[in-house]
């Protein structure tokens, strides 16, 4: 097929399956932040509130679009289109699962490969800043400035730790393309998958830690600390401008937790051998979950579960069927374990969230500067030093 | 389609530049900036320079740039006052600048073969392999040399913002 076409097509797919995982991981997120404070979230828009980020996306377009009288119009309206911008343009170098061959048309499950594409994520996430910095200049206002600002400072700091924990995975695998660094982390030492966050559990560690200050997420969302700075960064915005900040946000965790999982925990590949059935594992998973599906609908705890359950069953009963089909499988199967590996770092940053309170700005200054540098530094070493000595 | 995104980028890049020294304010300019540095980065890729495009993206506009703009929005720099032009310069600057620019040109055009690889040295390019292979083989008294300077330049900036402690 043609080259341009098969480009066109995957990036059609691609950005449509991205924008419905931003609005379903606010879902996500409300459920499980619902859960662990023991309540039970968004259940009025649909069953289990399964359509209520519709219903937000509605609300927010046809809220009224306020413009402020004090702001600098021009960079006020550009802040949110370089935040989301920069947030989803990294997701075209990330690969999803191997090259794969369908109805004779062979292609890689990624956008674009190049051979720099640690670097480019690098870069892009750099760029990332000006979207909150000017967010908080151009608002013209004093909080929207500090959060601007801190904003600013922090992402600075962070991503110094961020790349050197990136280095050492790179180091060891000697490549920075990410499909390489993909390859790279295929097969087992007996059942122990090789994956770089065995060889270098320090650097996933530091790596998680500045991917969370990257993002602004709790607990260092500084920029937007309620009880300090109304909304930080983001006051002044309403309606769409508003949400694109979220938008830019959850890009920006997906991207993080995607390049987590093909840095550190090998990408697609499965978590243990295929011969000792590593191939079954989706379709066990999901139709347990239609058999708990039909258990409930026996003893519905609420008047329409009765229906809604058994239709649930039923698609995830399709859903693991679908992953006994050979011709299927060579793209769903790692397609499955990728997704799973994001989905679960995912968690941790909502499990985070629902869990610890904020820093203090010092404290996350002094944190980045005195411990996170300096153990980034010391754990680059000793990998260059063990990669030479093995060489 | 090269030629076209190169034209693209081009006027990009032209654009932001013009802009960088037309706007009033401080953070206009700087911003302007960043977009002559992403086109740059462009350019590079255009070229099959990845590894300078990275570099480019990562060093100028992701970290030099960055501390520009959180200097001036700390310092909340306003707008600047335009200085009222003389007639000669009103009138004979742009002529004359077009006649520098076609001579810079003219003369770049002429100077240089027509479509030769750049080189540098001994080193032909390459991916981030060889150009780090290059750095601690023969380049390495040169890189070392560098980031001493660096260090120095760093220090004497401590020591000139450092407030006089006795």
């Amino acid at each position: 097929m043609n080259y341009f076409l098969l480009s066109l097509l995957k990036t059609a797919v691609v950005v449509g399956i991205f924008m419905h995982v931003l609005a379903y991981l606010q879902w996500i997120e409300r459920k499980v932040i619902a859960h662990v404070q023991l309540r039970v979230g968004p259940r009025r828009v649909g069953p289990h509130g399964l359509l209520q980020p519709l219903a937000d996306v509605i609300k927010l377009i046809t809220k009224e679009d306020m413009l402020p009288s004090h702001v600098n119009t021009f960079f006020y309206f550009l802040a949110p289109f370089v935040a989301v911008l920069f947030a989803l343009i990294s997701i075209s170098v990330i690969p999803f699962g191997p090259e794969v061959e369908i109805f004779g048309v062979r292609t890689a499950m990624s956008l674009a490969d190049p051979g720099i594409g640690v670097l480019f994520i690098l870069g892009i996430s750099g760029m990332g800043v000006y979207g909150v910095a000017l967010a908080g200049w151009a608002s013209n206002n004093k909080y929207s400035l500090m959060g601007g600002l801190r904003s600013s400072a922090q992402m600075i700091s962070y991503e110094l730790p961020m790349a050197l924990a990136i280095a050492a995975p790179l180091l060891i695998l000697n490549t920075l393309s990410l499909r390489e660094i993909a390859n790279g982390q295929a097969g087992f030492w007996g059942v122990l998958p090789k994956w770089m966050i065995f060889l270098s559990p320090v650097s996933f560690i530091l790596f998680i830690i500045s991917a969370f200050a990257e993002t602004n997420r709790i607990p260092f969302d500084l920029p937007e600390a309620e009880n300090e700075l109304v909304a930080g960064f983001h006051t002044e915005y309403s309606s769409m401008k508003f949400a694109s900040f979220f938008m830019a946000e959850y890009a920006n965790m997906v991207t993080v937790s995607a390049v987590a999982t093909l840095l550190f925990l090998g990408a697609w590949h499965p978590i243990f051998p295929a011969k000792y059935g590593s191939s079954f594992i989706p379709t066990i998973i999901f139709w347990g979950s239609a058999l708990i599906c039909f258990s409930h609908a026996m003893r519905p705890a609420r008047p329409f579960d009765k229906y809604t359950l058994p239709v649930f069953g039923v698609l995830f009963l399709g859903l693991g069927g679908l992953f006994l089909v050979p011709v299927l499988q060579q793209v769903l199967l790692p397609l499955f374990w990728f997704c799973g590996k994001v989905l679960a770092i995912l968690f941790v940053f909502i499990w985070v969230r629902a869990t610890l309170p904020r820093f203090r700005y010092d404290q996350l200054m002094k944190f980045a500067w005195l411990f996170m540098f300096p153990v980034a530094l010391l754990n680059l070493f000793v990998t260059a030093l063990l990669v030479a000595l093995n060489s | 389609m090269d030629a076209i995104l190169f034209l693209i980028f081009a006027a990009i890049a032209v654009v932001c530049a013009v802009s960088m020294v037309m706007q009033k304010h401080p953070i206009g300019s700087a911003l302007s900036l960043v977009g002559v540095m992403a086109a740059l980065a462009a350019l590079y890729l255009l070229l099959g320079g990845e590894f300078i495009a990275a570099a480019q993206l990562v060093v100028y506009s992701g970290a030099i740039m960055v501390l520009f703009v959180f200097v001036i929005m700390l310092l909340n720099a306003g707008g600047e006052k335009k200085p009222v032009l003389k007639p000669m310069g009103k009138y004979l600057g742009l002529p004359l600048l077009l006649i520098f620019m076609g001579l810079m040109g003219f003369v770049v055009d002429r100077m240089t073969p027509a479509s030769a690889g750049v080189t540098f040295g001994g080193f032909q390019g390459g991916g981030p392999r060889d150009i780090g292979q290059s750095l601690f083989t023969v380049y390495l008294l040169p890189f070392e040399v560098t980031s001493v300077l660096i260090l120095i330049a760093i220090l004497g900036a401590i020591v000139l913002a450092r407030k006089e402690i006795d």
